[in-house]
């Protein structure tokens, strides 16, 4: 995604006042981007046009393919899957949003004043982030197992019966949503802890002096302040939540007999399946589209909706 | 949270000292759960890992094994062929990353500072890959490697993933924040542009550099869907595909589940202890994983 670094306005400013481009300047800049400019036309713009194109057209088995109007969208529309992994696909994203509440908390614990051990908290909560997903996703499987998992062990301790989560329809998409949760909180805390430094100290001690205690320092200054990143990290957020794929292809997937398979599976994985295990590409095609435009469309609200609650200074 | 900061003005002083100390403590009580929490997974791993299958499996539930089986890490190198998929992702993961910094600096560097007709709209274009999600890109992706007939090889695990618009914005960036008298300097004294970029620019954007490397190493380390797609054949698939391929056989012999999952993700582990400050700083410049 598009990035802000600071740099960018001053230096676009300075760029103009140079009037020397020889020939040979011209040439040596065409160099230069011609190695990433050829790869990413071959295998990325080139690519994305052709996924337009064929997501109307029917594949041949062996190559080839012909048009066929909306006929893959029709396909994909008529399919209960379709319907049922975009719903599961919401669910994700809404339980996936909680990890902004939470990492956004964390952070503002982290920067108390005079806090020790900063940086042992910080790489404690990043680990999860750089992990292996497909690890992380065997482990949670194994502290969600129905007999010998730690989860239901401890759950047994307070009196609670547990069940078996990834198997059991009820539970799968949330116990799946919470490990992807738990994956993203460092990321998060981290862009918020950056956040939260660089809003100006001497508004924080203006309120304390006064007297502002600390939760009202948080309420009305940290996260009125934050707004634009909290916006910023919405936006990935989302954006990387409606692509879910590797939690619930380690989780559920690969146990085809799972009775929770439907009620757990995302667009992503519909996706896979459809291109890569049923064959069929031009279907594959239409839901790969459909996602990007799912994708392309919550972008665009959040950005209409960021008018109402984010604050810039 | 518990704050005195609110009390009335004559107790204000030392409820402020009693009331701040609570709140540390609270705050470390917080934290402390949390980090249990995120860390506790880990270690559950290690403890199952060195179990036998039957103690694994037996209720109530054991914490520590009762004999340290360390030969459960030996035995994934027998289920699997263990060596050559980390082998494969150690291969890849620096061939992506050697081969995005080079090319993408370059591609910047011109962006940033050499003029030639139709810059603007070709970094446009660049930009707009960006917005691609990559499920739209794969199917036309895996054609192409069909079609250069690399299906199964480490090249086809690479290639895509060698150019990249982003490390190219976000190094661009960079370049345009640097100060422009050095490069007019050697410019005069008719270095020629190559020069330039390497000896002169390539150094002042090292910690940008870092950044991107240690983000492309994960991403590159991490991926899942891509290596499923392109590469079937064991031998040849990286070690995040190839553990997903121990679930079917071995499903319930989770001690060696347990030891590949931590033997798979132990070298990103030890790259991210090593270089934390990168990593920190990759995750703060760029946006997006």
């Amino acid at each position: 995604m598009v990035t802000a670094t600071p740099t960018s306005a001053r230096s676009e400013t300075a760029r103009t006042r140079r009037p020397r481009s020889s020939r040979a300047t011209q040439r040596i800049g065409y160099a230069f981007i011609a190695p990433v400019a050829i790869g990413l036309a071959a295998f990325y713009l080139v690519p994305a046009l052709a996924t337009f194109g064929l997501s109307f057209a029917e594949w041949g088995q062996f190559g080839g393919w012909t048009f066929n109007g909306f006929e893959n969208f029709a396909t994909v529309f008529r399919s209960d899957l379709f319907w049922r992994a975009l719903l599961n696909t919401i669910a994700y994203l809404l339980i996936g949003l909680l990890v902004l509440p939470i990492a956004l908390l964390l952070a503002a614990l982290l920067n108390r004043p005079g806090l020790r051990g900063v940086s042992v908290y910080r790489t404690l909560y990043f680990i999860p982030f750089v992990t292996l997903p497909v690890a992380s996703g065997m482990v949670w499987k194994w502290l969600y197992n129905g007999e010998y998992g730690l989860l239901n062990e401890f759950l047994g301790l307070f009196g609670i019966q547990g069940t078996y989560w990834v198997a059991n329809p009820a539970t799968a998409l949330i116990a799946i949503g919470a490990v992807q949760v738990w994956t993203q909180i460092g990321y998060y805390l981290i862009i918020f802890v950056a956040g939260i430094k660089a809003i100006r100290t001497d508004v924080q001690e203006a309120a304390e002096i006064d007297g502002a205690g600390s939760v009202r320092r948080f309420r009305s200054i940290t996260v009125p302040l934050l707004t634009p990143t909290i916006f910023f990290c919405s936006v990935i957020n989302v954006i990387a939540t409606l692509q879910i794929f590797d939690l619930i292809y380690v989780m559920v997937q690969s146990q085809a007999a799972n009775p929770a398979f439907n009620a757990s599976q995302s667009i992503v994985t519909l996706f896979y399946d459809t291109a890569f295990v049923d064959n069929d590409k031009g279907t594959a095609t239409a839901l790969a589209f459909l996602l990007a435009i799912l994708i392309a469309a919550l972008t665009a609200v959040q950005f209409q909706l960021q008018k109402r609650w984010v604050t810039y200074d | 949270m518990t704050d005195a900061t609110t009390n009335p003005a004559p107790t204000r002083r030392r409820g402020t000292a009693r009331g701040t100390r609570l709140g540390g403590v609270a705050t470390h009580l917080v934290l402390v759960l949390g980090a249990v929490l995120m860390a506790f997974p880990f270690v559950w791993q290690l403890l199952t890992a060195l179990k036998s299958q039957a103690e694994a499996m037996t209720v109530p539930v054991r914490l520590l094994p009762q004999e340290w089986l360390w030969e459960n890490v030996a035995r994934v190198f027998e289920v699997l062929p263990f060596a050559e998929q980390l082998g494969v992702s150690t291969v890849v993961a620096i061939a992506r990353t050697v081969g995005q910094l080079a090319l993408c600096s370059l591609a910047a560097y011109a962006f940033a500072r050499l003029e030639f007709r139709g810059r603007e709209l070709i970094f446009a274009l660049f930009l707009s890959v960006l917005m691609v999600p990559s499920q739209l890109l794969i199917l036309p992706q895996y054609q192409i490697i069909v079609s250069l007939g690399l299906l199964n090889t480490v090249g086809a695990l690479i290639l895509p993933g060698l150019f990249s618009a982003f490390g190219t914005f976000l190094l661009r960036q960079f370049f345009l924040g640097l100060p422009r008298e050095m490069e007019e300097a050697a410019l005069l004294d008719g270095a020629s542009r190559w020069r330039i970029y390497w000896n002169i620019m390539l150094p002042l954007v090292k910690p940008a550099l870092a950044a991107l490397a240690v983000i492309t190493l994960m991403n590159s380390w991490n991926d899942l869907l891509w290596p499923l797609v392109v590469n079937t054949d064991p031998t040849v698939m990286p070690i995040s595909a190839g553990l997903t391929t121990l679930q079917g056989q071995f499903s319930t012999d989770y001690p060696v589940l347990m030891a590949g999952s931590l033997l798979a993700s132990l070298p990103m582990l030890v790259v991210f202890i090593l270089l934390q400050r990168q990593f920190v700083q990759g995750i703060a410049l760029s946006g997006s994983k």
